[in-house]
């Protein structure tokens, strides 16, 4: 059991590491996008990673509390790309 | 007890498999050279990635809280949306020309996605004879 909960825990570690290095590298493509869609496609991305952190530090502290946060954090990405494209798309976001 | 240690194992397998998801997707986005590229990776790739730690979460509260089956419904948000915003990003590379553009049609003809609605049409034909 120990040996189990001790590699969970490691795994837990890496991927906190791997997902906020995830979150430098799209925040780098945000900063360097050569065009507007690359922007919007690193700022998704980035509104993902932030969905998963907010699943591993659930994880981490074993409650069930940031469930709500994902989910209201995946509906306003989800809103928000669509629109940074409409914006982008028709010049107007509700016409 | 060793159901318990084999959920722990299967937790520990989907987070490791979602950190490697995860930075595949973002080392595409950092690295690919063309807009429509770039596109693939997170769109796809991160997308696994992040519901692989949500089915980690699922198993974890599962096996050793009171059972989590509502983040199956952020997974099916994730995986619901994330196809239509890579269609609404690939819309605006085509938009603004930052990618290869499909070939030329016929006369008079045009791709749907360049098509203007009609209302638009409207306001440009107001345009032009007001000018």
């Amino acid at each position: 059991m120990t040996l189990a909960t001790d590699l969970m825990n490691y795994a837990l570690i890496v991927a906190f590491v791997v997902v906020g290095l995830c979150q430098l590298m799209a925040m780098v493509r945000v900063v360097i996008g050569p065009d507007t869609g690359d922007r919007i496609l690193a700022l998704d991305t980035m509104v993902v990673n932030a969905i998963g952190l907010i699943v591993l530090m659930g994880l981490a502290q074993g409650t069930r509390i940031y469930f709500e946060a994902s989910l209201i954090i995946a509906m306003l990405g989800f809103v928000s790309t669509v629109a940074y494209a409409r914006f982008i798309l028709r010049g107007d976001i509700i016409e | 007890m060793t159901y318990e240690i084999i959920a722990t194992y299967a937790v520990t397998f989907c987070l490791v498999v979602g950190a490697i998801f995860t930075l595949v997707g973002a080392i595409g986005l950092l690295k690919f050279n063309d807009s429509m590229t770039r596109l693939h990776a997170p769109t796809k790739v991160g997308t696994v990635g992040v519901g692989a730690l949500l089915l980690a979460s699922i198993i974890y509260n599962g096996v050793f809280g009171e059972g989590a089956i509502q983040e199956l419904l952020i997974m099916a948000f994730l995986f619901v949306t994330a196809p239509i915003s890579a269609n609404f990003i690939a819309k605006v590379n085509m938009h603004r020309r930052s990618c290869d553009m499909p070939p030329e049609l016929p006369e008079g003809e045009q791709w749907a996605t360049f098509d203007l609605p009609a209302h638009d049409n409207d306001i440009l034909a107001d345009q032009s004879t007001s000018r």
